[in-house]
């Protein structure tokens, strides 16, 4: 009897398709998860061949997994479409110039030390007034959509970008509680330093000790969601190796998809048990920071935020990972918030990984209604806990004209507790 | 009607290109696949195109182009029917209306509101819930089905109990006919002259023409509403608790009822921390605070009298929405214990559930299958969900078997192949055992009033087996086809 496979777990019900973006967006039933389940298995069973449609119906998941708790029946939709996408991957169907493209981006996102440069280059390319030249001359959107979008996305790097760096150890303010290791991130560590810098602020003021392990590269979230299972089982291992042995009570992450991908490590390595059972052991440790502070009660005074903040639930921190209470429950114990929900608050902002990147007018689609929403919501803060969707959403925002600054819940709770502090200190 | 040429269906596909847009026209082989089935997975069938219009007047000229080209129409909403309804036929146009989703206009001063089919079911509740009103018709899939398709299905639900069926909450349509005329049937007025053509219209499975837009009629939301819930040690007590309920004159709003293998699949989907190796009847009260009192109390007692070893209340309204959740997600939570499943549909007298319960537990074990059964209790409406496993060479035949005997032991005992799920092309066999020729004749005349020939879901509902002899239940080739004398088309 031949083996029972993800794919044959779907029932067809179809009660993934109203919480699915491009279905929302399309009404098309290949845009769909279900759809999709029935072309992954039809490409796997050798009924179709992979063609410019069908991979263009693949590309076109976000990968939000929204689908996912939305199925009765359990179907793994995350392993069906990563397995889908290893396939197209493997396969020369992708024309010369998108190959290259993705693999210029996967040269580069994994790669902190080269991000670095690249915020380099953005912070000349921002006050040398060249940047404005560009937007308004609207030069890249006429070579290339893709190109544009990648300019687009580009946050306002200063000074301190290029500068932040992470100490190796934070101790514990008070009574230590625990010992976890901070995990940096590739794009969190260079375009949003202050991210971790509140985090180590926040955790150590809760009474936990912070160690950050140095090397660290890419856990490989962004190369095993788009089909590259082979550099992401090689890039988790690196980072595995560097928290191996650290004696750690929790490894904290304050980006959702890497914690996504990191909690589920065991399944990358499927040639190699010992190593998956060192990545499970890895797994089992790894926790959000709102996950790791809400299992905890907290001790650090809280100070007031007179503020309307509007919470974006991250796809790989709310979906992934089923953690949509936990944050919620951080920014509701800062005296004088008001937190709002957005409409259609649990979809996807367009941002995706590299899909804003490869998939530059679906996601400007998906943004643009994402950005109304966030404007309807009439706050002017944003908390969003992953570094892709808040560059996404604040270049949608920026290009709506609207006035709304993003932020990581962490740094609204360190504003917090810092303005609780004597001297402001 | 044969199946379209390559060239003719190139042909079409541009004709529909120029009404609908290129965008919405579905025509390469890898893309029509994902459009083979709707909720029911067997007899999948690839249509000769899909096409996505956007407005009434697209409808039409769609209706047209398609008919010019000899093609038959398949309308589809979400493609969640349990019964076949939008699977496509061999050469036909699939008219997905999942693109119309406006709502179109509420009016609140008169309870109703006017939809596009492709609008959601709970997005109508969504749009009129901040003022206080809702739409009471709640099929298990109402976050996901259209409106459309539920006027085309005359789709129930938990609730239908107490506020009936899609019917008795459709109040107008707009519809196109197979010559491309709109027409607009009923009307918000009390009780019109003339001929009701909006009675034969719900519930017609899309063999009449394409409904474009519909008036609702919206309830206000119930001052309170309670949840509870009997365990009972068996289906046997708890049957008999539900025709002992209704026999009391008691009226709750819902009386849902699930057995053990149910309870497995519910709380695989959903963690409720429900008992198994029992029954439950799931039951809501709703109306002015006394009633819901009342029917709570005079419920319970009934319920613990025929055997109930506990009545049990929810303990907040996150816990109320995940047994709900847990109810509603059932069928397809199955998929959960069991790796292929038939969902059966058929009604009996509520005086003969718990027998009728017992007759399916000995037919099943007869076939060496096990059926889960979780259902509106309250109506009488069965779903009996028959599981097997397709890789045992022989299930899905033994599985189709049973349930085809189930249906035959809900029409002996005075009941009718399907409550809400429609007939579809999954029960059309059936039908001849239901119903006299007489009967089937008359229906088809009306059939005919609207669509002569027969351009519209061809082959639903009525029985046509096209080779004598043929069996329900999923495709096995005739002995003639195997013989080579004849095919398949």
């Amino acid at each position: 009897m031949p083996d029972r496979r993800p794919i044959d777990d779907c029932v067809h019900c179809g009660f993934c398709l109203p919480v699915c973006p491009t279905y929302f967006s399309w009404a098309s039933e290949m845009d769909s998860p279900r759809g999709r389940v029935d072309l992954a298995r039809a490409l796997a069973d050798g009924q179709v061949a992979l063609s410019p449609t069908t991979v263009a119906h693949l590309d076109r998941c976000l990968g939000c997994l929204a689908c996912q708790p939305a199925c009765p029946s359990g179907v793994r939709y995350g392993l069906i479409i990563e397995e889908a996408r290893a396939r197209v991957e493997d396969s020369n169907v992708r024309p010369a110039g998108d190959r290259l493209f993705r693999a210029f981006l996967f040269s580069l996102f994994p790669y902190p030390a080269r991000l670095r440069a690249v915020a380099a280059f953005l912070w000349l390319y921002r006050v040398t007034g060249l940047q404005w030249l560009v937007r308004e001359s609207g030069l890249l959107r006429l070579l290339s959509a893709r190109l544009a979008a990648l300019e687009a996305l580009a946050p306002p790097v200063t000074w301190h970008h290029l500068t932040a760096s992470l100490p190796a150890r934070v101790p514990a303010e008070g009574t230590r509680r625990a010992r976890v290791g901070l995990l940096g991130g590739c794009v969190q560590r260079v375009f949003f330093p202050g991210v971790n810098e509140a985090t180590l602020r926040v955790l150590a003021a809760e009474g936990i000790e912070v160690v950050v392990p140095p090397g660290q590269g890419c856990c490989g979230a962004l190369s095993a969601h788009a089909g590259r299972p082979a550099e992401a089982a090689r890039l988790a291992r690196d980072l595995l190796e560097r928290f191996e042995g650290l004696e750690l009570d929790a490894v904290v992450t304050n980006a959702a998809g890497c914690g996504s991908h990191l909690k589920d490590l065991g399944s990358h390595f499927p040639g190699d048990p010992a190593l998956a059972a060192r990545a499970r052991a890895f797994s089992a440790k790894v926790r959000d920071v709102s996950e790791l502070l809400a299992a905890m009660p907290p001790v650090a005074p809280r100070g007031a935020q007179a503020c309307r903040v509007a919470y974006h639930s991250a796809c790989h921190l709310g979906h992934a990972q089923g953690i949509t209470r936990q944050p919620r429950e951080l920014l509701q114990g800062i005296p004088g918030l008001t937190l709002v929900e957005l409409a259609r608050g649990e979809e996807c902002c367009g941002s995706a990984g590299i899909y804003n990147l490869v998939e530059p007018e679906a996601a400007e689609e998906i943004g643009r209604r994402k950005a109304d929403a966030v404007v309807a919501a009439a706050a002017p803060i944003l908390a969003a806990a992953n570094p892709g969707c808040a560059l996404h959403i604040q270049r949608m925002l920026r290009e709506r004209g609207a006035a709304v600054q993003a932020a990581h819940p962490i740094e609204l709770l360190d504003a917090s507790l810092r303005a609780a502090r004597p001297r402001g200190g | 009607m044969g199946p379209l040429t390559e060239a003719a269906r190139g042909a079409l596909a541009a004709r529909m290109a120029d009404v609908v847009g290129r965008a919405h026209v579905v025509s390469e082989p890898s893309e029509l696949l994902v459009y083979e089935c709707d909720g029911l997975t067997h007899g999948r069938t690839r249509p000769a195109l899909v096409v996505l219009p956007g407005s009434t007047a697209e409808v039409a000229e769609v209706v047209k182009a398609a008919r010019a080209a000899g093609a038959p129409i398949v309308p589809r909403g979400a493609g969640t029917g349990l019964s076949g309804g939008a699977r496509p036929v061999p050469g036909c146009v699939v008219v997905s209306l999942a693109r119309m989703t406006r709502i179109l206009g509420v009016d609140l001063e008169n309870g109703t509101v006017r939809v596009e089919p492709g609008v959601i079911n709970l997005d109508v509740t969504r749009a009129v819930a901040g003022a206080g009103w809702y739409y009471a018709p709640d099929p298990s899939s109402q976050g996901v089905c259209t409106i459309g398709g539920n006027v085309a299905e005359n789709s129930g639900g938990a609730h239908c109990l107490k506020y009936g069926f899609t019917t008795n909450h459709v109040l107008a349509a707009r519809l196109v006919l197979d010559d491309g005329l709109v027409l607009d049937v009923g009307g918000t007025a009390a009780d019109a002259p003339g001929y009701d053509l909006l009675a034969p219209l719900v519930g017609s499975e899309g063999m009449l023409g394409i409904v474009t837009e519909v008036t609702l009629r919206l309830l206000r939301k119930p001052e309170t509403t309670r949840t509870f819930l009997a365990i009972f040690p068996s289906s046997d007590e708890a049957g008999d608790a539900v025709s002992q309920i209704i026999a009391a004159g008691i009226l709750p709003a819902a009386i849902e009822m699930m057995d053990s293998l149910a309870i497995q699949a519910a709380k695989a989907a959903t963690g409720l921390d429900w008992p198994e190796d029992c029954a439950l009847l799931l039951m809501d009260a709703d109306g002015p605070a006394p009633e819901v009192e009342h029917v709570h109390r005079r419920a319970s007692e009934i319920a613990r009298a025929c055997g109930a070893r506990a009545v049990q209340v929810p303990r907040d309204e996150a816990e109320r929405q995940l047994m709900w959740k847990g109810r509603k997600s059932a069928f397809a939570a199955v998929g959960r214990i069991s790796p292929n499943y038939l969902v059966e549909d058929g009604v009996i007298p509520r005086s003969e559930i718990a027998s009728v319960l017992r007759e399916i537990g000995r037919l099943a074990a007869e076939a060496g299958l096990r059926v889960a059964n979780v259902f509106h209790a309250g109506d009488g409406n069965l779903h009996p969900l028959v599981l097997y496993d397709a890789r045992n060479p022989g299930e899905e035949e033994r599985a189709a078997h049973l349930g085809g005997d189930i249906l035959r032991l809900c029409i002996r005992v005075g009941g009718s192949i399907t409550g809400e799920h429609g007939v579809g092309a999954e029960k059309a066999a059936y039908m001849a055992e239901q119903f006299t020729p007489e009967d089937l004749d008359t229906m088809m005349k009306v059939r005919c009033a609207f669509d002569g020939g027969a351009l519209f879901n061809p082959g639903k509902v009525f029985p046509t087996p096209r080779l004598c002899g043929e069996k329900p239940g999923p495709y096995e080739p005739h002995p003639v086809e195997r013989a080579g004398l004849a095919e398949r088309w």
